[in-house]
């Protein structure tokens, strides 16, 4: 069952004007290749604590993948990723579908409260969370204050608080994607479902979700891949007891001061992406993310 | 019971928020009518048939299917199916898995849909089309894909909202026979939209003229054409020159007998009309006379005394549109035959004139209040 659709992909440009696009070649050569490039560089140069890196060829920091602490790594972080798309995927979807069929004023509004949390400091809205949480926290507080518990329960510095805090940072790019295709779906063809025959449920898993899927699966690439490399959500929710890929590569940078071996881990986080967005495609035909064009 | 209706809508009610869609709205149909409600866009033809649908629900009022009462199901429990008029068909999925949705459902087994879905493309003439996606067909197909998806469950109903109306012109007629050679065949109730009278007329057994959530006048396309029952009806359907006045008090039925019709004042002048009964007619009213139906001559005709100038004439070939302007200032549009275009001059002062019988009466309804369906409209029936 392909569900390629043909000619559909929105290659502009591609005959267009040369003077016009070639800003957006500079640009992405300057501020995207480049770098790039740089971090390829860095991973095949010797690390050096006092010069950071020394111009010597080597293939050492690929071997330190082979470390089986660093597979342990990987997995944890795919795993965290993958728990945290499906978290946001199943509060996120419900939530959308609910937007989706507001009024149009009480849309606006709801949008916005999405979108407000963007505006302010993420390392700031954690601390909030770890306010929430903590020990002496306010669901703490509240759960003892009603007798629901004696002691306090430890709600923080663990895998759960880590899993909570990322589904809470990246939960508006599963909603924006999965609302935009919400929206644009055709209530009719719904309908014509609902009047063939079919029930609510039955109408809903076999026309508005699979019709809704390239949302889905966009939302789950806009969720998925940051979250393999958000490293201060464990730092400061899982109380760097939870090392993630991210973690590894901060504490490559600013505490081991191994820049090559940053750049190495740099690199395998891409890569991860890259598979991921290559399995989006192959799975939509569709070379443009839902939502977000 | 064989007289049963296979539906019947009793007083029904909706409004939108503040907007009220339809006002107390009866229909009855019978089995294997074709019913097209013809009216502009926003008089609640669409809301109609959805409530038929169980897509909405009335305010008040019922839905009776066959005899049951079937308001407040939902649309999975009517035995009613829908042609969308942007075809609604699932993108996902190709023509097979498109027709054969509703056979699932019901838990046919799979030969007998495949069977069932074969059938139903010859039927629409799209044998072979099952491996196609929508996207890959032309408009035509979809429509054709839209009307089996929906036959194939073998409803009661077949409700189609303007299903031809994003078709091109020579599409449309081949498919309007289609449709109509379909139900023929099929011998299903189609309830049918459109605000193109045309297609009205050439298609229906019955027709619904609906303005503003009600009713204008139900009748057989013939009934609503020459015997347009309101203002609306005759300007809605076809051309008509409206005439205001009041019918003369003598006309008594001897008179009527005497001269071949009632004699009915306007501002410009006296003429005749065959009145539908011998009952006291309403006194204030109008008449509407198709322009084919008049006659222009130079000499003075029995009975009548309308007489203007000759305004304009268009040549169209098989048509002479002339526009005469009568002495009180209003204007009269006939259509006379193309090979008269020498017999009269622009300019020229003539008489103005009709067969009484082709003058029909229309309500004297000046507001949103519709005048009461005329008893005696021939075929025009069931509006209770």
């Amino acid at each position: 069952m392909s569900r390629r659709r043909k000619g559909t992909a929105t290659v502009s440009g591609r005959r267009g004007l040369p003077a016009a696009v070639a800003p957006m070649y500079i640009w992405t050569a300057l501020f995207v290749l480049l770098p790039l490039l740089y971090i390829v560089a860095i991973s095949f140069l010797t690390p050096d604590k006092a010069a950071g890196v020394l111009p010597v060829f080597t293939l050492e920091n690929y071997k330190r993948l082979a470390d089986p602490i660093m597979l342990d790594v990987f997995l944890r972080s795919i795993r965290l990723a993958l728990e945290t798309t499906l978290l946001t995927l199943l509060i996120g979807y419900p939530f959308a579908y609910c937007m989706s069929r507001l009024r149009d004023k009480t849309k606006n509004l709801v949008m916005l409260l999405v979108v407000i949390p963007f505006w302010t400091n993420s390392l700031l809205r954690t601390y909030g969370w770890i306010i929430l949480l903590r020990g002496n926290g306010v669901v703490n507080t509240l759960l003892t204050g009603w007798g629901v518990t004696d002691q306090p329960l430890s709600l923080l510095f663990n895998y759960g608080a880590t899993l909570l805090g990322m589904a809470y940072s990246l939960i508006p790019f599963m909603i924006l994607p999965a609302y935009s295709s919400l929206e644009k779906l055709d209530r009719s063809a719904v309908e014509a479902a609902r009047d063939l025959g079919a029930g609510k449920v039955r109408a809903f898993f076999t026309v508005t979700l699979p019709l809704t899927l390239p949302g889905i699966l966009s939302g789950c690439v806009l969720v998925f891949v940051p979250s393999t490399g958000m490293f201060f959500i464990s730092d400061l929710m899982g109380g760097a007891k939870v090392s993630m890929l991210g973690n590894l590569i901060n504490e490559q940078v600013h505490t081991a001061r191994n820049l090559p071996f940053a750049a190495v881990l740099s690199l395998v986080m891409l890569a991860m992406a890259l598979l991921f967005i290559l399995i989006y495609r192959k799975a939509t035909g569709e070379s443009e993310l839902e939502g977000m064009v | 019971m064989a007289d049963q209706p296979i539906l019947a809508l009793e007083h029904i009610r909706k409004s939108f928020g503040d907007t009220a869609v339809l006002h107390d709205l009866n229909l009855s149909i019978r089995q294997g009518e074709f019913v097209t409600l013809l009216g502009p866009s926003g008089c609640g033809k669409t809301t109609a048939i959805r409530i038929i649908a169980g897509l909405e629900q009335p305010d008040e009022g019922r839905v009776v299917l066959s005899g049951t009462d079937v308001t407040g199901l939902p649309p999975d429990q009517r035995r009613v199916n829908t042609v969308f008029q942007n075809y609604a068909l699932f993108p996902h999925m190709n023509v097979y898995k498109n027709i054969a949705y509703g056979l699932k459902i019901q838990g046919c087994k799979k030969a007998e849909i495949r069977r069932r879905v074969k059938e139903i493309l010859e039927l629409v003439e799209l044998p072979g089309f099952e491996d196609r996606r929508p996207a890959q067909l032309s408009g035509g197909q979809r429509q054709r894909v839209a009307i089996a998806r929906a036959l194939v469950l073998n409803p009661q109903i077949l409700l189609l909202d303007e299903p031809l109306g994003a078709l091109d012109l020579q599409l449309r007629r081949q498919m309007q026979r289609e449709l109509k050679a379909i139900q023929g065949r099929l011998g299903i109730t189609f309830i049918y939209i459109t605000h193109d009278q045309e297609e009205a007329l050439n298609m229906s057994d019955r027709i619904v003229v609906m303005r503003e959530g009600r009713i204008e006048q139900a009748g057989s396309p013939a009934a609503i054409y020459e015997r347009p029952a309101t203002r609306f009806a005759a300007s809605f359907i076809g051309e008509s020159n409206i005439l205001e006045g009041r019918i003369e008090d003598g006309s008594t039925p001897d008179s009527v007998r005497e001269e071949g019709g009632a004699a009915f004042q306007t501002p410009a002048g006296r003429c005749l009309f065959a009145p539908p009964t011998a009952d006291a007619l309403p006194a204030d009213t109008a008449l509407s006379v198709r322009p084919d139906d008049i006659r222009l001559t130079r000499e003075p005709p029995a009975g009548f005394t309308l007489s203007g100038l000759i305004a304009d004439q268009q040549y169209t070939g098989s048509l002479l549109r002339t526009t005469v302007r009568l002495s009180g200032g209003l204007t009269l549009k006939a259509n006379r035959h193309g090979r008269l275009r020498n017999q009269l001059e622009t300019g020229e002062t003539v008489y103005v004139s009709w067969n009484p019988a082709h003058a029909a009466l229309i309500g004297g309804y000046k507001d949103a209040e519709p005048a009461p369906f005329p008893a005696a409209c021939g075929e025009a029936e069931e509006v209770q």
